[in-house]
Formats: structure tokens, C-alpha cells, sequence
């Protein structure tokens, strides 16, 4: 990729923090915190996808509700289109989320039972200010037809329809404004294998034709490098590793990546291969600590790694890592 | 003997729209020691075929064929001697470690219950293998976490509790349905490798559900993929990913996205969903979204043929489906 003038990303976040207080333990303690997400800074360019993955509890969804405005956000900024979204109060922000749209992770959970698939759908056009019925009917009838449904789906209700058409109903729900960012955390972990391959098809379809700029959230990375041009790793609050999805799966330079590439199964690998394996599970949420946010379940941890946090440096063209042993893991590679 | 056998399994439920054939005429065998994987998506039957074997299927259901453990037939058992052999000669672990284990009870309270009813002991002993068998599942520190709820244990470790509770009595036979599909991979990993160590120290039996192949791939030795409650590919889990055979079972090894593929070429998808129970085709299950289908397949029930050693795939069309590669099948 070249330098020259680049156009505006579609999504740019800088240094994002957000921290969630904890009850106080008793009257006089000070509350604890939980760190979810420690100075985040990424950007999509347009009609890119970008993979987020990470184990639970890694910060992936409190990144997604921070980008699509849906909390309030300790600092940094997230800028849309070039304009921040950061600090603006729900009046102000409601023009503007035309632009921005979110696909949720259970197909179940995220339609009203008790409204028709039309007006689910033709719900985010309220956004657009008054709009003439029938340029509703069209709308809905138009992006329902884009993801695979029926014109006359509009009368049904959510309940008649399976997981994978479900979903399907979310993403043109999401589709409707026309927007340029679409927002999917985990929208195929619901789904069966099959179905799941026809929700994957679909997103890369609806990408070609309207050129519209995902950020994907997964824990499943084979998901993950299928869809995605750029994934970033995210552990506890941090991006660990970012580069471009081939550099990233094909010569990890953090061994977390590694280890989470290493414990995918692999279908007809036969007996189980020799590999690290990472012990226990994602903790320390609640403390800030000095030196690697990975340090305590890494297997190459040194004394430097307790002591001064590894920055996210280039280790490639388009690469980074944060790890002071990249130039060992890539070497190896 | 044959530790399990099952012989042309049925199982039908009765619902509202008329009765829905869940399991039917499946047959498997299983020998000490050995490793099964059930594979299959949602609604194929697979969770229903694990109900059937441990006797706990809902009390509308009708059950028929045999399943015979040492010989004798289970279904012909009573309530109360089921319950002697269910979570004592075999247990089983569910896909939800939250909704699994009862959160008004101590994870030690719960472990111990099998001990005592099926084993017999006293308090003072059950306190003390349930302290042993929460140190052999991994749980660190286990004479404190004895005490906890199942709220205060992550999502992994509520897991290892579930499998505590199986493995309490020896188990022959450990049935393990999903039991990582919600967890993160490198939980399932540690997961399914307590799993191994303990089926291999032990000598026990393992039948694991799952839907994922690469799970299946890595952790059993014999391979069923059941469709539509029927079974339609089986045989030995290294001679079937050297050949898949069955419309289905390529294609959902097609669907997969998997790691170190090409990015630019897209899913093969197999059309339609899974289908609806109550109206099942008489013949092959498959019929409905198999490219190869003729008239013969929606009447008539395929014919179970062997392709190769011990590779068997129900199927009227085996030597097309053979000849067509995934690619050409669904496009």
C-alpha cells in the first residue's frame, strides 16, 4: 500500500478506554474497576472488512457498543465518515447513525416477536426523518429481496422463520439506511454449519454490490479469515497483534495468535498435534498491571516482559505486533 | 461382548402437528474403551439419539429397537433400575455448563450426590473424593472451590465440574453432548483434552456429539453423521476424511470455513435448511437438498452400502457421488 493520500477511513479510533466501575466491596473501599478496553486505535478503510478476535472477556463487545455509540466512553475518540461520535448526546447522534449500523449475535434475542418482519426492518428508517409510506414499502421490499427473503415475508412474524433466515432479517434491518459501516459482533456463532456458510456468502455478496465497510467480531478465526481483509487480536483491553489477514494466520508474530491459531481442530488432521496449549483463562480484568498484558499464561515470558509493556510495533509492511520477542516468533515461522 | 450395542433405534415424539420421527433405525456398536462421534446439525437427532441411550427422553416420546449394554436391553429396564445404571455404569456431560448444574446447590454438594446414592459412601468419604476428583478435573485449589456455587466458576471450570459429576462413579460409558460449543477455543482445547486423558487413564467408552468436524476429527476413532435422524455415513474416523462420500457430509465438509484456506473462493452451500421431522420423505432424509436426488431417493430408504473396509454410506447414488467432486455437487 502506498502513502499518498489515503481517503477518509470509514471508522477511526484512536486510544480508546473504557473502564467499568465496580460495586464498592464496603462503604470505606475504594470500588474496584474492570478494564475493558485499554487505549484501542484502529481504522477501516471503505469497503474493507476488519476481523476482531479474541478469546471472552477480552474486551471485543465493549469495543462494538463503544463504536456504535451505544455507551458512553471514558476517552479517546471514534470518528465516522470523519466525524467523531464521541461525546455526542442522543439527539445529536441520531442523524448521523444512519451511517453506522449493527448486526447482534443472536438471531433470537434481536427481533421483536411482536412486530411483523416490515416493520422490523423499516425501523431504522425512522432515523431518516419523515419518509412516505410507500417509499417505505419499497425500501423494505428491496432490501429484503438484496439478503434472500420474500416481498410478502413483510406480514410474517420472527417466530416463523429459522435461525439462518432470522439473521438474514437483521442484516437487512441493518442494510436499510444504506450504511457505510456495518457493525456484526459474533453474527454466525448461532448458526449451523450449513446455514452458517449461507449467512458467510451473503455478507460478502451485500460487500461486493454495495460496497459497504464491515467490522466483524468472532471468536471463530477460520470465520474470521474467510470474510475479513485486516484482523486485529485483542487481549485484555488491548490489540495484541493487527495486520493483514493472510501475514497475520500465515506467520503470527504473537504468541497468542499462535496459540489461538494452534487450538483451532483441524478436520482430517487425525490424533491430536503436538502444540502449546494455553492454561486456565482469561483473567485479570479488574487490575492494571505493569509490563505484557499477556505475561501470566505466556510460555516465552522473560523478566523484561513484567517490567515494560511491549509497544505495538511494525514487524512487517502492514504488521504489527506487541510482543518483545516478535523477531523470535517470526523467525521460527 | 460388545460393551453397547444399538440396533435400528427409533425414536418418535409426539407433538402437535403429528408425530416427528427424531431417531430412526439407527444402529452402532461400541467397544470398550473406543471413541464414537456423533456428527450433524441441529435437528438431526443427535441430542435425542444421547436422550434415548440414557433413558431420559421427554415422557411423550416412543422408543424402539434395542440398546443393549452387556448384552441386556435397556429399554426393557424400569424407571428404578434405570436409575442404577444412568450416572453409574453410564453418564453423561450437556452443552450448557450453566443451566446444567443446579445453582441453589454447592458444586461439592452436587458432585457427591452420585457418590452417595450410587456408591454408597458415607459424608466424610465423598467430602474427600469429591476434593480428589475436582483436583483430577483441573480445578486449582480445590478443598476451597469444594464450597462454591455454580455461578462463582467460569464458563470452562463449571465444565470441569459437569465432567466431575460423570466420571464420579466410573462410568463404562461417558456420552458427552457439545461439550465445548460455548466455549472459547483455547478452553475447548484444555476441555477436550481432560476429556482424552481420562477416557485413555480410565479405559471408559466415549460417545461425543458435536458438530463440528474438526472436533470429531481430533477426538474419536469411529465417525456416525446422522441427517434428518437417520445415519448417513459411517465408519473409521481416518478411512471417512480420506474419502467423504455422502452428499451431505461433503457438503457440510464443504461449508466450513477453514483455517489456511483460499479467501477468495467462496463457501459451497448446501441449499435449503434441515429439515422438518414431522414431514420427512419415506425414503433418504437428504433428498430434499441433495443435488443428486431422483424419484427413487423420496420413496425408497437408501441402501446401506460398504465403499471401502468398514466405511459404510446410505446412499442410492454412492458411486456418482463418488465420482462428482464437492465443488461440482453443489454449484
Amino acid at each position: 500500500m502506498t502513502e499518498e493520500a489515503l481517503p477518509i477511513p470509514v471508522l477511526e479510533v484512536r486510544d480508546l478506554v473504557r473502564h467499568y466501575r465496580l460495586p464498592r466491596e464496603s462503604l470505606f473501599a475504594e470500588p474496584g474497576h474492570v478494564y475493558a478496553l485499554n487505549g484501542v486505535s484502529f481504522e477501516i478503510q471503505k469497503g474493507k472488512s476488519f476481523g476482531i478476535v479474541g478469546e471472552s472477556g477480552c474486551g471485543k463487545s465493549t469495543l462494538a457498543r463503544n463504536v456504535m455509540a451505544l455507551e458512553n466512553t471514558d476517552s479517546g475518540s471514534v470518528k465516522i465518515l470523519g466525524k467523531e461520535v464521541v461525546g455526542l448526546n442522543f439527539d445529536q447522534l441520531r442523524p448521523h447513525r444512519r451511517h453506522f449500523q449493527m448486526v447482534f449475535q443472536d438471531p433470537y434475542g434481536s427481533l421483536d416477536p411482536h412486530h411483523t418482519v416490515g416493520r422490523i426492518v423499516a425501523e431504522p428508517l425512522a432515523a431518516l426523518g419523515s419518509i412516505s409510506k410507500a417509499e417505505k414499502q419499497r425500501r423494505v421490499a428491496e432490501v429484503l429481496q438484496s439478503v434472500g427473503l420474500k416481498e410478502h415475508d413483510v406480514e410474517k412474524y420472527p417466530h416463523e422463520f429459522s435461525g439462518g433466515q432470522r439473521q438474514r432479517i437483521a442484516i437487512a434491518r441493518a442494510l436499510i439506511t444504506h450504511p457505510e459501516l456495518i457493525v456484526a459482533d459474533e453474527p454466525v456463532s448461532a448458526l449451523d454449519v450449513s446455514v452458517q456458510a449461507q449467512v458467510l456468502n451473503l455478507l460478502k455478496d451485500l460487500q461486493e454490490e454495495f460496497g459497504v465497510t464491515y467490522m466483524f467480531i468472532s471468536h471463530d478465526l477460520a470465520v474470521v479469515e474467510y470474510l475479513c481483509d485486516e484482523v486485529a487480536v485483542m487481549y485484555l483491553g488491548e490489540i495484541v497483534e493487527k495486520g493483514c489477514t493472510e501475514d497475520l494466520f500465515r506467520t503470527p508474530a504473537h504468541p497468542y495468535t499462535k496459540i489461538l491459531l494452534d487450538a483451532v481442530p483441524k478436520p482430517g488432521a487425525g490424533i491430536r498435534r503436538d502444540r502449546i496449549k494455553l492454561k486456565g483463562n482469561v483473567t485479570g480484568q479488574t487490575e492494571q498491571r505493569i509490563g505484557c498484558a499477556f505475561q501470566d499464561r505466556c510460555p516465552m515470558v522473560e523478566d523484561i516482559c513484567r517490567k515494560a509493556k511491549p509497544p505495538l510495533d511494525p514487524v512487517g509492511d502492514t504488521h504489527l505486533a506487541a510482543c518483545h520477542f516478535s523477531a523470535r516468533l517470526l523467525e521460527k515461522a | 461382548m460388545t460393551l453397547l450395542s444399538v440396533q435400528d433405534l427409533t425414536v418418535t415424539l409426539a407433538t402437535n402437528d403429528g408425530p416427528a420421527r427424531a431417531v430412526r433405525d439407527l444402529s452402532f456398536t461400541l467397544e470398550k474403551g473406543e471413541t464414537l462421534g456423533i456428527v450433524g446439525e441441529s435437528g438431526c437427532g443427535k441430542s435425542m439419539a444421547a436422550l434415548a441411550l440414557m433413558g431420559l427422553l421427554p415422557s411423550m416420546s416412543k422408543t424402539t429397537g434395542r440398546i443393549n449394554l452387556d448384552g441386556k436391553n435397556l429399554l426393557e429396564k424400569t424407571e428404578t433400575e434405570m436409575c442404577r445404571i444412568r450416572g453409574n455404569r453410564m453418564a453423561m456431560i450437556f452443552q450448557e455448563p450453566m443451566t446444567s448444574l443446579n445453582p441453589v446447590h454447592t458444586i461439592g454438594h452436587q458432585i457427591m450426590e452420585p457418590l452417595r446414592l450410587h456408591k454408597g459412601l458415607s459424608d466424610d468419604d465423598a467430602h474427600k473424593e469429591t476434593i480428589r476428583l475436582l483436583d483430577r478435573v483441573g480445578i486449582p485449589n480445590p478443598k476451597a472451590r469444594i464450597d462454591n456455587y455454580p455461578h462463582q466458576l467460569s464458563g470452562g471450570q463449571r465444565q470441569r465440574v459437569m465432567i466431575a459429576i460423570a466420571l464420579s462413579c466410573k462410568p463404562h460409558i461417558l456420552i458427552a453432548d457439545e461439550p465445548t460449543t460455548a466455549l472459547d477455543v483455547t478452553i475447548q482445547d484444555q476441555i477436550l483434552d481432560l476429556i482424552q486423558t481420562l477416557v485413555r487413564e480410565d479405559g471408559m467408552a466415549l460417545i461425543l456429539i458435536s458438530h463440528d468436524l474438526g472436533v470429531i476429527s481430533e477426538n474419536t476413532e469411529k465417525i456416525l453423521v446422522m441427517y434428518g435422524g437417520a445415519a448417513v455415513e459411517t465408519g473409521r474416523t481416518d478411512r471417512i476424511f480420506e474419502e467423504l462420500v455422502h452428499p451431505y457430509t461433503q457438503g457440510l465438509f464443504a461449508a466450513m470455513p477453514r483455517l489456511g484456506r483460499a479467501r477468495s473462493k467462496r463457501l459451497v452451500t448446501i441449499p435449503g435448511t434441515v429439515p422438518d421431522l414431522i414431514s420427512l420423505p419415506a425414503g433418504c432424509t437428504f433428498t430434499d437438498r441433495c443435488p443428486l436426488a431422483t424419484d427413487i431417493c423420496r420413496e425408497t430408504p437408501p441402501p446401506v452400502i460398504e465403499v471401502k473396509g468398514q466405511h459404510f454410506v446410505a446412499c442410492h447414488h454412492v458411486e456418482e457421488a463418488r465420482a462428482r467432486k464437492t465443488e461440482e455437487l453443489f454449484s
